[in-house]
Formats: structure tokens, sequence, C-alpha cells
């Protein structure tokens, strides 16, 4: 057992951090930087976990959850999780050698980027459409229905879209440029892009050689909310330290607020969720390494890492005061962000409810079982 | 011991709530229901209506609009009013600057002020908080000098709630920068916001709104006659102002009304038409919450039928602290019960995300407010600690 980075791992993190502190100012109308998003591309992090033959790195879950803790730290609107990882990681399970050859190639080299339009109005978190319906025609398969929120939808050039085919829900693959698709897109309250996308007998392809079934979902979601959470850790390290360096230069009463105890300790709890977290998305990653096959490992994560994002984000802001409501200032942002993130990829009760599922019928969770 | 209201506070209730859900419009009240953000209109409209009824400022001096209420029927008044979704009286005209003209001011100021702050034909903002001057507030830098019969304001005040609809702003400046202790210099000052030399600036916040302001004073001239009750005594006002209210303390109708939308949310079918509320889970944190509140509200109630004599009342702070915990919750459930749609901020009306799911994650963030303003609840903690155990 290991809990420590090997040196390439802590010279990726150097250079992911390093890249990530050239950045220009992020275009409104995209919600995150092109610019950074090819700079991504020619470190070779957004090939990271894709096979070398599709000119992938090869790499595995520890290096990009590095690398998604970075982007964390900085608050990178990019969308790594959403297109690197979800839908670049539901290609690489589901699609075909055509698709491995052409949309994992292009999305390494920053090209393309897919993004999965799963998620429908007024459902809970899960692995079923609802009313988004593929038809199999003689031309081919097309594609009616609605997908909202879709974060990132309005950027992507292609969509992994889940649709029913009869009962079932099934993988396809759009081009968001043909007839019959219509995006929508506005600002997230964390100031990203998300969109709403209509699709009116839009064409589409199997993902896969014939439509790949919803529970392919299922690992994606595994692997895509562990990167996830790695994201919401560099988020949350960021938010302490940023709480601990204000306790130490904000004054009142004639004294910096580190002087009041209540606060410190306040700050000691905070450590503590952080360092819970910490663990729990390590023990994800390792998990997802050594193909650990408990589907509940990224619940367990989430659900930790979701309860720590709500604790250390509340008590950042709290314990700035007045400044921590602004714009202006940093903390706030954490906060909105980290609010995002718990509500992204199946929230606290969604995870909490699997969790709580068949636990009639299971021993409690032996870890290193 | 008795539970029930008396007769005579029935009837009152009654009263109040025939009034409230009658005679201020639903399209009003419906605005703070679906928690949807006001406008200046509407605010001034709504206190036009109660003062009009004698229900703005029941709690003032009765020859300036003041009903001579118990506490209780005050408690009422202000439960039915929060329950039926009226926007409250101005704060900071009702329950702030008012009662200090009322309790301290010249009868020029009583003439001047009283009747249209309560009519809000003048609209007042607080000018307490400095950025070096917080929690604590008594370190306020900003000065006023005497100079033949006015005084010359200079400094800054930050956090100004509504600033920019304000005509007028109450403000601690200090008089005495020699006096042996800070909070003996301090004199609350009066003035018109269109004063030469004031600058309002907007401030931001992360809910992306804009509710709190910068305000800059250079060299702003005070007829000397806008100084309230003696000079150097502003801080004796101040903690009155904070200190004197037990009504509404604790926002336990607003959230209860809050609480009720929820729930009816969480009632709504979803797409695959289940509702939210069958999950036991959730379900559970529903029924909590409705406790939590419901021992909140008794402890209102208890405060309010057990002071007759005015007096702060340290148990105040028990309901700031936790009237704000329990506000700051049902926000956070209803981004909980909102899901992914939560998400949905900017959908806008096309959208088949609920808007109440649109607006959770800013309303949630902006409620953070409440445990930072008015006290925070730190400073709530240590009021328990040191007024009421003694340690
Ligand atoms: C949305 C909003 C609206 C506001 N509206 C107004 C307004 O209209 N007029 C006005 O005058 N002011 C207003 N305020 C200001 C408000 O009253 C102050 O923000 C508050 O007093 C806290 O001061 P601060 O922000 O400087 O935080 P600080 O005082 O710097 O406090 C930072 C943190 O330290 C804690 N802390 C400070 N001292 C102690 C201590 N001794 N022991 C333990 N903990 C401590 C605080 O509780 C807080 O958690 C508003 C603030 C907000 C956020």
């Amino acid at each position: 057992m290991e809990f420590t980075f090997d040196t390439e791992q802590i010279a990726l993190r150097d250079a992911v951090r390093g890249l990530l502190r050239s950045r220009d100012d992020v275009p409104a109308d995209q919600g995150f930087d092109p610019a950074m998003w090819t700079k991504l591309a020619a470190m070779g992090v957004l090939g990271l976990p894709f096979s070398e033959d599709v000119g992938g790195m090869g790499a595995g879950p520890i290096e990009v959850m590095i690398v998604a803790q970075e982007l964390g730290r900085v608050l990178a609107p990019e969308p790594y999780v959403d297109s690197v990882v979800l839908a670049g990681g539901l290609i690489a399970a589901a699609g075909s050698d055509e698709q491995h050859a052409t949309l994992l190639a292009a999305l390494a080299e920053g090209e393309s980027q897919p993004i999965l339009a799963h998620a429908e109005p007024r459902t809970r978190w899960g692995t079923d459409a609802y009313g988004v319906v593929a038809t199999s025609t003689t031309d081919g398969w097309t594609i009616d229905g609605t997908k909202e929120p879709v974060l990132y939808g309005d950027s992507a050039t292609v969509l992994l879209v889940s649709a029913l085919v009869g009962e079932q829900t099934k993988l396809f693959v759009v081009d968001p440029d043909e007839p019959g698709v219509t995006r929508t897109a506005y600002a997230t309250h964390d100031g990203r892009r998300v969109a709403r996308i209509t699709f009116t007998k839009a064409a589409a392809t199997p993902l896969g050689d014939a439509p790949a079934d919803s529970s392919v979902l299922k690992d994606a979601f595994a692997q895509a909310t562990i990167a996830l959470c790695a994201e919401a850790l560099g988020a949350m390290e960021v938010a302490l330290d940023t709480t601990v360096g204000y306790l130490k230069t904000r004054k009142q009463f004639g004294v910096p607020l580190s002087k009041f105890q209540a606060l410190t300790h306040r700050a000691a709890d905070m450590y503590v969720s952080l360092e819970l977290a910490r663990s729990v998305v390590q023990y994800g990653a390792m998990c997802l390494a050594e193909g650990v096959e408990d589907p509940l490992v990224a619940s367990r994560v989430k659900l930790q890492v979701s309860r720590s994002a709500r604790h250390i984000g509340q008590e950042a802001i709290q314990l700035h005061g007045g400044i921590g409501m602004t714009d202006e200032y940093t903390i706030g942002h954490y906060t909105n962000r980290l609010t995002a993130m718990e509500h992204s990829l199946g929230d606290a009760t969604f995870h909490r409810a699997r969790l709580a599922q068949g636990l009639d019928q299971r021993e409690i969770v032996d870890l290193l079982g | 011991m008795r539970l029930r209201l008396s007769a005579e506070d029935a009837a009152f209730q009654q009263d109040m709530r025939t009034f409230f859900t009658t005679q201020v419009p639903q399209e009003t009240r419906d605005v703070i229901a679906h928690g949807k953000p006001l406008t200046r209109e509407l605010i001034v409209e709504t206190m036009q209506i109660l003062n009009k009824a004698g229900l703005a400022v029941p709690h003032w001096p009765i020859e300036w609009g003041g009903r001579g209420w118990t506490t209780l029927q005050r408690h009422i008044w202000h439960e039915e009013m929060d329950l039926a979704g009226v926007p409250t009286p101005l704060a900071f005209n009702a329950s702030m600057v008012g009662p200090v003209i009322a309790q301290f001011g010249s009868h020029e100021q009583k003439q001047r002020f009283l009747p249209a702050t309560a009519n809000l034909d003048i609209w007042w903002c607080q000018g307490f908080s400095e950025p070096d001057a917080g929690s604590d507030l008594a370190s306020l830098r900003t000065t006023a000098v005497r100079d033949g019969n006015e005084w010359v304001v200079n400094g800054q005040k930050t956090w100004t709630t509504l600033g920019q609809w304000a005509d007028w702003i109450f403000c601690l400046v200090r008089t005495d920068p020699d006096a042996p202790k800070k909070q003996q210099g301090i004199s609350f000052l009066l003035f018109d916001l269109t004063s030469p030399g004031v600058t309002v600036r907007p401030i931001k916040l992360i809910d992306g709104g804009y509710e709190v302001n910068e305000v800059f004073f250079e060299n702003v001239r005070v007829p000397a006659d806008q100084l309230v009750g003696e000079e150097n005594r502003g801080w004796d006002y101040a903690k009155f102002l904070l200190g004197n209210e037990r009504v509404g303390v604790a926002p336990v109708g607003a959230t209860k009304l809050r609480l009720r939308t929820a729930r009816e949310r969480a009632l709504e079918p979803m797409a695959d038409g289940s509702t939210l509320l069958a999950d036991p889970l959730l379900a559970a944190r529903f029924a909590e919450l409705e406790n939590e509140l419901a021992a909140l509200e008794l402890t209102a109630l208890r405060v309010a039928a057990d002071s007759s004599d005015g007096r702060p009342d340290p148990a105040s702070s028990i309901l700031k602290l936790r009237g704000t915990q329990l506000q700051q919750d049902v926000t956070e459930l209803l981004v909980d019960i909102a899901g992914h749609d939560s998400l949905a901020t900017g959908a806008g009306e096309d959208s088949d995300v609920p808007s109440w799911a649109q607006r959770s994650v800013p309303t949630y963030l902006n409620y953070r407010k409440a445990s930072i303003y008015g006290g925070s609840n730190e400073i709530q903690r240590t009021i328990i600690a040191s007024s009421i155990l003694g340690l």
C-alpha cells in the first residue's frame, strides 16, 4: 500500500500546475478558454487516459486524478472531466474501432470536443433516458427530444446522446451541426456554459457497432465521478488555504482573526473534511487503477466529497465574513463551483440512496478485502 | 402555562390574516412566495398600504403611528405578514432608524422624519460597517468634524444594503477621536445621499446580484441639526437599534413559507411520474427541518409571550443564530430538491427546468449572508456565552 505519488506523477502535477498559471481571460460566450484547451492537448493531458494506438498516452486513473485536482485548484472552466474522462471514456469503452480512431485521436489533439448529452429536466441521476427517443429508419437512426442541462453542450463538436429504443436506453453519436439539432446556451450559476439541446429527427449513428446499452454509462460515470471528486478536492485545498491565509491577515478587535479559537477550530474542522475527501478520492482512483469491481466505490467517494465540499464551501464564506459574499474576491467562487460539482454526476442524496440500497444483503464495507 | 391564544389574540390573528391576504395584492405576495427578486416599487407600495392601515410601524410610540400592542401581538403581526408573503416593512426604516429617532431624536427631528420614514417617503440605508470595522464596529473611522453649523464627513462605509435605492443614510461617525474608549467618540448622523461628496459604488455578490454598496464621503456637509440625540452617544443608540428588536429576529414565518413551497416542489411529478417526497430519505429531511422550525417557533413565541417590559433580551441571540441557520437550511434543501436541474441557472422561461430550480443555487449562495450580517453567528454565540451563561 502506498499513498504517495512517484516522481513522474509529481512531474505531471507540476507541469499541469505551471501550465494553468499562464491563463488568459476566459471568453464569456464560451465559458472556457480554447487556447488553454489547445495547450492541454499539446502537453498530452487530453489524451492521458487513452491507449497509445489511438493517439493517447496510456496513463491511468491516478494521472487523471492528478490533472483534475490541479484544474480544480484554479477553478479551471475547461471541460476536462466532461469531455475527456466522461465522453472520451464512453467512446473508449463502447465505441467501434472506427470511432476510436476518429473521435479519440481528435479529442487527444484538442480538435474535437465530445460531450455526453444525458441529463433531462426533472429527473434524478441515473442511467435512463426519459423523453428522448431514437427511431430506426431506412436511412439509419434519428433522435427526438430535449436534453437539459448539458454542461458544455454548446461548445461540443460531437454529442453522445442517451435515448430510448423501446424500453431500453441506448447511446448514439450525433453531429450537433447537422439539421434537427438546436442548441440554446446559457450560463450556469458558476459562470460556465450549459445548453438545452433539442433534437428533431436528428440524424444519429450508434455508439459502437450496434447502439451501446446504457449499462456502459455505469463505468463511465464511476470514472468521471472520481475525476470530478479529484477536481473538487483541488478546489477544497485552495478554499482552505485561502481561508487560513485570511484568518492570519484580517484584523478585528486589534488582533488577527486567528487569535479567536472559535474560528481556528472551525478551520481545523475544515481540514479534517479536506483530508477525509483526499483519502476517498485517492481510494477511488486506486480502485479504478486496480480494477476493483465494487460498483459502490464511486458512490462512497462522491458522498464523502459532497459532504466535505458543502462543509468547506459554507465555512469558507462564513469565516471570511462579508468579503466572502463578493464576486470580486475569489473564495465565493470556490463555494459556487463546489456547489455545482456536488450536483453533477449524482448528488449526495443519490449516492447515499445507492449505498443504502441492499444494505440488508451486504456486510459493512471491507476496504482491503 | 397555556398554549392556546386568548380569544382576543386569536381574533387579532384572524384580523391580521384577513388584512394581509386581502389588502396586499396577490401578485406582490407571489413574488415572495416564488422567491423572485423584489423591486423598489413593490416594497414602497406595500409599506404604504401597511402604513395607511396602521400596520407598518406598530411598535413605535403611539403618537408616531405605534399601536401599543403586546409583544405577542407584534409577533403574530409579523408571522402573519411573513406567511402571507407580504414584503415586510423596510427594516432600515421601521426597525432601525425610526425607533432611534423616536427614542432619542429632538421633537423637530421626529416631526421631520418619522411620518416620512413610516410611509417610506424616505428610504433609509444603514451606514455602520466599514472595511476595517465589521464585527469590530466600534473601530469605525469615518469622521465628522464640526465646522460652524455643520458637520463635515469624510470616510467610507461598506456593505450598505440597497444604498442604490436609498434617499438618506443613518451613519455612525467618529466625532471625538480622543475619547478614552473608542465606543465613546461616536455620533449618529442623518443625511441625504444626494449631498455633494457622496459616492455610492455597487458591490456585485456571488449570486450575480447587486444589493450592497460601498459609500464614500468626501467633505460631505451635514447640517448640525441632523445629529441624533447627544454628540458622542451614538454607540448607545446603535446598541439600542441592534438590540431593541425581539420580534421578527428569527424569520420563522418566512422560513415556514419557504418550507411549504419546498414541499410543494417535492410533490411536483418528475419526468418518470414519481415524486421526490416519495423518497424516504428526503421526506426525513423535511420532517427534521419541520421539527427544528417548530422548536424555534416555540422559542420565539416564548420570548414574545414572556416579555412585557421591552428590555433587550439576550434570547434574541438564540433567535438570530438559529433563525438564520434554518433559513439557510431551507435554501439548501431547495438546491438538493432541484438536483442537477440546479445547474440550469440561466435557462429562462422556454425551459422545462422549473424557474424555482433555476434560481435555487443563487438563492442558496445569497443566503449565506444571513449568518454574517446583523451581528454574525459567531458574535451571537459570544453574546450567549457572555450575557446568558456568564462565561
Ligand atoms: C449581504 C450583506 C449585507 C449587509 N448590509 C449591511 C448594511 O446595510 N449596513 C451595514 O452597516 N452593514 C451591513 N453588512 C455588514 C455586516 O454587518 C458585516 O459583514 C458583519 O458585521 C461582519 O463584518 P465583516 O464582514 O467585516 O467580517 P469580520 O468581522 O471580518 O468577520 C470575519 C469572520 O470572523 C468572525 N469573527 C469576527 N470577530 C470575531 C470574534 N471576536 N470572535 C469570533 N469570531 C469572530 C466573524 O463572525 C466572521 O466569521 C452587510 C453584510 C452583508 C454580507
